[in-house]
């Protein structure tokens, strides 16, 4: 008996874990998927009625300013993160001496929450004592910033803040990045008498591929998961215009009792999520095993 | 270096080059500046009175110190009905993250020690289905959560909270873990086997001594993550056992009374205070955990 312990010990220790995660990762994504095809409402039931929550979801027009929300964010956020993180990555590799007390200036957000920089964030937008008065009170007297409150800009002050609380970090990735590019190649380009801004876009960024690809994934996966910073923001308003599709799951899921909805939108969540993460897991994992 | 060769060398560009020297340093700051504002304008808000709040404007000095929204967020703000300001709170989320972050913290260690050290038919596998489990948004777990905590007698309470932090935290400590025995070399566990050492006596005397640095930038990321935590907080918590940041939104968006951003700033700092703390003193350690989780993951 103890020789089968002693034997099988490695499988023992894992035993709990590999349970935990068939049965709440795998098994509550089977569940989900299960009941997103029924008619559940306040209560799950579990009698198949094919895709009516998904015909139900696309017809909705909370759901289609949700979406709509989710590319205009995503994109927006994707894109000038990595261009400021780059930006500052480069700023920062010029032998500056202050390096280590700049980078932990721009990289604190990170460590923030989300619902912290949401309040700060929506402290200072206010239109009745943030910027739009402290402008006002300089004597420009006809200055508005009022995106918090109007509903066709909502979703851009998300993007500002959730720039604000990302970009260091991707600066921290990019300069990582910078780092490990070899620096014969680029001594060499600077004997040869090549511009510094050359050797930046002739060979130090076009090998840095593989850490854009990085940046871009952990980016959208943060995108799509945007939840706490719309509520911290916005909550979702002014009325439901800057909704996102986490916020849409969350109020079918608790304040509208509507768990069919949920389900499906849940599951439309991770269709985008996987659709963007599987193919990049898939060939980090190949190429590890080769 | 040869940024000085070459400035010499061509006398005349040496003026171009100190005054791009300080456009860099001044772009570098202005950056600085646009980072740090938000955090500036919370610390002199919260030092205001209401009264200087609406007279004066954001980014001026406060002209009278007063630390009375400071003791109204701790001890007396109105989170909904009950008013014991985020006190309460606060200690939630404390009773929340330490025993969730040391169980997640050990049980990955034990995990990625196997995955890294002890391979069997089917451990990759495993690996490869808890790093999927990374990634997955968590909306998609909510409602089943909901209902099997519920079963388990633990719906809104304080360890059916730690429950699921260690269980959703799992994928990321094992990785963690993974990714730094995967680089202690095989041949040690096999010398020891030989000497006649178990499974746990190898993992107690070499690679638990080995051990610390991916420990603390464990601990760090797993604490970051479970203080911070917004959606699992609000979605499974009641009443009396809400972590700090939903106690946070809670006063920001109550409506009743006087709107007092004094207090509102005063209590996001607060809420913040933890985890900035732990970036300050191991900066390097949660910058590590960063790109480790995210890069490799």
């Amino acid at each position: 008996m103890t020789k089968w312990l002693e034997d099988h010990l490695p499988k023992v220790v894992l035993a709990p874990s590999f349970i935990a995660v068939l049965i709440f990762v795998y098994g509550f994504i089977g569940w989900t998927a299960w009941v997103s095809l029924t008619r559940s409402k306040l209560l799950p039931k579990y009698d198949i009625h094919g895709f009516i929550q998904y015909e139900r979801l696309f017809a909705a027009p909370r759901w289609d300013v949700a979406m709509n929300n989710l590319f205009i964010f995503g994109a927006l956020f994707i894109v000038i993160s990595m261009i400021l993180g780059l930006l500052l990555a480069i700023l920062l590799d010029q032998n500056i001496r202050t390096e280590g007390a700049i980078r932990t200036i721009y990289l604190y957000p990170m460590a923030l929450s989300m619902i912290v920089t949401g309040t700060a964030w929506k402290w200072i937008l206010n239109p009745g004592l943030g910027i739009e008065a402290t402008v006002k009170g300089w004597g420009f007297e006809s200055f508005t910033f009022d995106w918090l409150v109007n509903p066709n800009m909502a979703i851009y002050t998300i993007v500002i803040a959730a720039i604000w609380q990302s970009s260091g970090f991707v600066m921290a990735l990019f300069l990582a990045g910078l780092r490990s590019v070899d620096t014969e190649i680029i001594r060499a380009a600077q004997v040869d008498g090549i511009p510094t801004w050359r050797v930046y876009t002739a060979i130090i960024i076009p090998s840095m591929a593989p850490i854009f690809l990085s940046a871009f994934i952990v980016l959208s996966h943060l995108a799509i998961k945007s939840f706490d910073l719309v509520i911290a923001l916005t909550g979702g308003g002014p009325g439901f215009a800057s909704d996102l599709p986490a916020t849409y799951m969350y109020a079918m899921a608790f304040s509208r009792g509507d768990i069919g909805q949920a389900a499906s939108s849940a599951m439309i969540m991770m269709a985008v999520v996987f659709t963007i993460v599987v193919p990049y897991l898939y060939s980090e994992l190949r190429a590890k095993n080769d | 270096m040869t940024d000085l060769a070459m400035s010499t060398a061509r006398g005349q560009s040496r003026i171009g080059k100190v005054a791009l020297r300080w456009l860099l340093y001044i772009a570098l700051g202005l950056f600085a500046l646009y980072y740090l504002m938000p955090l500036f304008v919370m610390i002199t808000t919260s030092l205001k009175s209401l009264e200087e709040i609406r007279t004066g404007d954001l980014i001026s000095l406060p002209r009278e110190v007063t630390f009375d929204a400071w003791k109204t967020a701790w001890a007396t703000a109105c989170t909904g009905i009950q008013c014991e300001g985020v006190r309460p709170f606060f200690w939630n989320s404390v009773l929340i993250a330490v025993p969730a972050v040391m169980i997640s913290t050990l049980i990955g260690a034990l995990n990625g020690y196997v995955v890294a050290q002890w391979q069997f038919r089917g451990s990759n596998l495993f690996f490869a289905a808890l790093l999927f489990g990374c990634f997955i948004p968590f909306q998609v777990v909510l409602l089943p959560m909901a209902r099997v905590l519920g079963l388990m007698g633990v719906a809104g309470t304080i360890p059916g909270l730690i429950f699921v932090h260690v269980i959703y935290g799992l994928g990321f400590t094992t990785l963690f873990f993974r990714n730094y025995y995967v680089s202690i070399p095989s041949e040690l566990t096999k010398a020891a086997k030989v000497d006649g050492a178990g499974f746990f006596r190898i993992f107690w005397s070499i690679f638990l001594p080995l051990s610390l640095p991916i420990i603390v930038v464990t601990v760090i990321w797993q604490f970051t993550q479970i203080w911070n935590d917004f959606l699992f907080g609000v979605s499974f918590s009641q009443a009396g056992t809400q972590p700090i940041t939903v106690a946070l939104n809670n006063i920001v968006n109550s409506t009743t009374g006087v709107k007092e951003y004094n207090v509102d700033m005063a209590t996001a700092i607060i809420a913040a205070l933890p985890t900035l703390l732990v970036y300050v003193v191991a900066g390097k350690y949660f910058i590590r955990g960063l790109t480790a989780g995210s890069v490799k993951g």
